[in-house]
């Protein structure tokens, strides 16, 4: 049967043209990138006397270059350098490299280096709908996540999908779906929460009301309920691991289908709060090591349940904050390297933090310990007042104004994207777009994790996530349009805004969100 | 991926006689699937026999024989391992073969979540006698990547639910004399000294790993592992964290290099949150390098002169050091 496999513009008045192109000086920079990046990708081994890398970025040409220099990462006690000391070295000189190079080239290459590639990504993305090679196979209990990762990166791009092939991505889906509730990796494999997760995201993201209607929600909320441990968590499937993954793909499910209640919730802020580690950042189960997968996972789960405060936020946004580091990317931990799928993760969670930015002043405002030592002069020149520091019943648990609905847990992450910011992001948004276009971004299409891996459908969906995120971080309301200044490179390098805790587009969610919370 | 030699000799299912009896049950991927694979002739074949056996919940010996060639080309399928487990618990199989297979198998896959859980169910039949067997393999894993996420989460649940604490601090303290920049061994160090049931908890091991630290932290300030470590150490404990000395000391001594001191300015900036005097000298030292940096801006208030530095020498975290200087607790002086 041929299938054939088209996009259609979206209709949105904002979609922009991006199609007047000097095509033969594009081509030209294309060829000259392309040499550049094999210069540079072929030195495999750390060189000497190049320790300025941010004094190139675009965004610190004014002040204080040599203070961006990285850390000089001196010899430890034995006068050799360790493991992570030589990886990082290594991945440092490479990407430099990239961030010398750009500055070195001529001006149109620059500026056709600092371009999102649509047409490249569009390319690499709906190849990837039509057909995949047998090497997928190890993929073959994740086919949903492919889906996602592939419809919400086109769907970023302000693309869509046409409507035969809408249809015929419900259909298959529902053939992933459960009997009983919830969709496996692929048809005929048992319910996974993550892979529902990204079967429900898709099918959000698509946004037709055959998509929307296509989930049988009572279903769902019988295979969540099942999924749910007697400690408050939520087990991947049945006989499955428990983690914090797990929690954050039920309860996002259950937020956006308007079917999340209180025998969901139950002891789950407990759980998330127990692995929040002593370094700031979650863990995916208590006692392990703080990840940006998991913090992300983690927040925005206690977000959706209304239970943010719980966390101990100030460190919480310092560990996060810390991690982004001179390559302008964010690594996932301490001392790991530079990753683009953590722009979306580590990103995301600062979006979001962005928002609860009145909750982490009130805690610090109540860990100050007042009287133990402070002198009485001090206190006098403070001229601190009650209403201050003190609990104050009459406002809301987080100390914000915005209305909210008691009582009806799936609207906390409607009122969420509702809520006003005064904030700044607490991140540097145009290094870390820097990163993603010069260091993810691969010329033939798709995004990777850093320079000398291969591009995937992964790396592509969370790297576009996190431009996508950075972009509008200076917006003080949700999704209004930023301005030129928040976008490194052309304004045609906008993306649509995502709803940062379910990461689907904004426009697709609130389509859905009309759409379940009349049922 | 590329065919191995014992995939080329393989002989197809529906060659077996063994087999014969069973009637492959192709995948329904409906009229028009998306993102399709391309499967290999081998890997159809062997899926679609699984689906057969799976779907009868044929519990047999050749059904685990079968869910070992599956995992073999796709070890992320969760339901053929979650199948393979109702088998081998219905058939009473020995698990320490099953132990032998999944080492195979983990050493290939490392990073796999679906072999670790397996792992962690086997090691829990099997019970506290396997503790030091599994230690050691995880050990061997981390040996080849220090860092492995599932790696230590298995050894956490190891320690926690089959014991084998003793050697645990040793462990660590070889780990981190290897790579004292490895955050996951700081973690796992954090772990022991909080958990476990021979050292006393975290109140009695405090003062000795304040020692460690400071001593890592002196021969590495650029190092941002024992700095979380060190506020770890006072998790839940302000109150001690801005009354013992060496912590502000250990500040102070790092400042007065003049080099690699921004863990300790941000470390400061906590203190001084939380409530902390600074002393005269530690003041005169903070003022000289916000002189250093020529700011002129006259603060009276240390914490938002911290900050400012914070500000100028961490670019990338200007907003938020901005942010922080905004929002000091209005006690702060
Ligand atoms: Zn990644």
């Amino acid at each position: 049967m041929p299938r054939r496999i088209a996009l259609r513009r979206s209709a949105a008045p904002k979609t922009r043209d991006r199609r007047i192109r000097a095509t033969t000086t594009r081509r030209e920079a294309r060829r000259e990138a392309a040499a550049a990046a094999g210069r540079c990708s072929s030195s495999g081994l750390p060189r000497s006397g190049s320790s300025t890398p941010m004094e190139s970025s675009p965004t610190h040409s004014s002040s204080s270059s040599s203070s961006l220099s990285p850390p000089p990462s001196p010899p430890d006690r034995q006068g050799r350098l360790t493991t992570t000391q030589l990886e990082q070295l290594r991945v440092e000189q490479e990407v430099f490299g990239i961030y010398r190079l750009f500055h070195g080239v001529a001006p149109h290459t620059r500026s056709f280096m600092i371009e999102l590639w649509r047409d490249k990504h569009i390319e690499f993305l709906t190849r990837g709908l039509k057909q995949l090679g047998p090497s997928y196979h190890v993929l073959d209990a994740n086919r949903p996540w492919l889906c996602y990762w592939i419809i919400h990166s086109i769907t970023l791009m302000g693309e869509s999908v046409n409507s035969e092939l809408e249809g015929n991505v419900v259909q298959f889906l529902s053939h992933c779906e459960d009997r009983n509730g919830g969709y496996g990796g692929g048809p005929g494999q048992m319910p996974h929460l993550a892979t529902t997760y990204a079967a429900v995201n898709t099918l959000i993201t698509l946004g037709s009301e055959m998509s929307l209607s296509s989930i049988h929600r009572e279903n769902m909320l019988k295979f969540l309920l099942q999924m749910k441990d007697s400690s408050g968590a939520f087990r991947m499937h049945n006989g499955g691991e428990i983690d914090v993954r797990a929690c954050y793909t039920a309860i996002s499910v259950a937020s956006i289908l308007n079917v999340l209640d209180d025998e969901l919730v139950k002891n789950l802020g407990n759980y998330i709060l127990s692995c929040q580690t002593y370094e700031g950042g979650i863990a995916g189960e208590p006692g392990s090591e703080a990840h940006g997968g998991y913090t992300f996972c983690g927040l925005a789960t206690m977000i959706l349940i209304n239970e943010a405060d719980k966390l101990d936020l100030p460190s919480l946004v310092d560990w996060v904050a810390s991690r982004q580091g001179v390559e302008c990317g964010f690594q996932g931990r301490v001392n790991k390297l530079v990753d683009g799928c953590y722009s979306f993760w580590q990103g995301g969670v600062l979006a979001l933090a962005q928002r609860l930015l009145p909750i982490v002043h009130k805690q610090l405002e109540s860990s100050f310990i007042s009287g133990v030592q402070a002198s009485a002069e001090c206190k006098k020149s403070c001229n601190f007042t009650a209403e201050e520091t003190g609990q104050d019943d009459n406002l809301c648990r987080d100390g914000t104004s915005h209305p909210e609905n008691e009582g009806e847990l799936s609207d906390f992450g409607f009122s969420y994207i509702g809520r006003h910011t005064e904030c700044d992001p607490l991140f540097h948004s145009i290094a870390l777009q820097q990163y993603i276009l010069l260091c993810s971004q691969v010329l033939e299409g798709g995004f990777r994790d850093k320079p000398g891996k291969q591009r995937d459908f992964y790396h592509s969906c969370y790297c576009l996530s996190g431009l996508s995120v950075s972009q509008y971080s200076w917006s003080k309301e949700d999704g209004g349009p930023p301005l030129t200044s928040s976008v490194l490179g052309p304004y045609t390098n906008l993306l649509e805004p995502v709803h940062p805790l379910y990461n689907v587009v904004v426009d697709k969610y609130y389509k859905s969100h009309e759409f379940f919370s009349t049922l | 991926m590329p065919s191995s030699d014992d995939e080329a000799d393989r002989i197809p299912l529906s060659a077996r006689p063994e087999w014969s009896d069973v009637r492959p049950v192709p995948q329904d991927d409906g009229p028009n699937p998306v993102a399709p694979i391309a499967y290999r002739d081998e890997f159809r074949e062997t899926m679609d026999y699984f689906r057969a056996v799976y779907l009868a919940d044929e519990r047999s010996r050749r059904a685990i024989d079968l869910t070992t060639e599956v995992i073999g080309m796709n070890p992320g399928n969760y339901t053929v391992w979650h199948f393979r487990r109702v088998v081998l618990e219905s058939l009473n199989a020995d698990l320490l073969d099953e132990r032998d297979f999944l080492d195979r198998m983990t050493m290939r896959n490392a990073k796999n979540y679906q072999i670790w859980h397996h792992r962690r169910w086997l090691a829990e039949k099997l019970g506290p006698e396997v503790a030091n067997k599994e230690l050691e393999f995880t050990k061997n894993i981390l040996a080849l990547d220090a860092k492995n996420y599932h790696a230590w989460s298995h050894r956490q649940w190891v320690l926690q639910s089959l014991g084998g604490w003793e050697n645990e601090l040793d462990y660590c303290c070889m780990l981190l004399e290897d790579d004292i920049f490895n955050n996951s061994a700081w973690n796992q160090r954090y772990f022991v000294i909080t958990r476990s049931p021979l050292l006393g908890g975290l109140l009695a091991m405090r003062d000795s790993e304040v020692g460690y630290t400071t001593e890592a932290i002196l021969a590495n300030p650029q190092n941002e592992s024992p700095w979380r470590y060190l506020r770890g150490l006072y998790k839940g404990d302000t109150s001690q964290l801005i009354s013992d000395n060496r912590v502000s000391e250990l500040c102070l001594k790092v400042l007065k290099t003049g080099n690699s001191y921004q863990f300790a300015l941000s470390l400061l900036l906590d203190l001084l949150c939380y409530g902390f005097q600074p002393s005269e000298e530690l003041r005169a030292v903070v003022e000289a390098l916000r002189n250093s940096e020529q700011e002129d801006t006259v603060s009276s208030n240390l914490a938002a002169t911290v900050c400012l530095i914070l500000e100028i020498t961490d670019p990338m975290r200007l907003n938020y050091w901005v942010w922080r200087r905004n929002n000091l607790p209005s006690q702060v002086c």
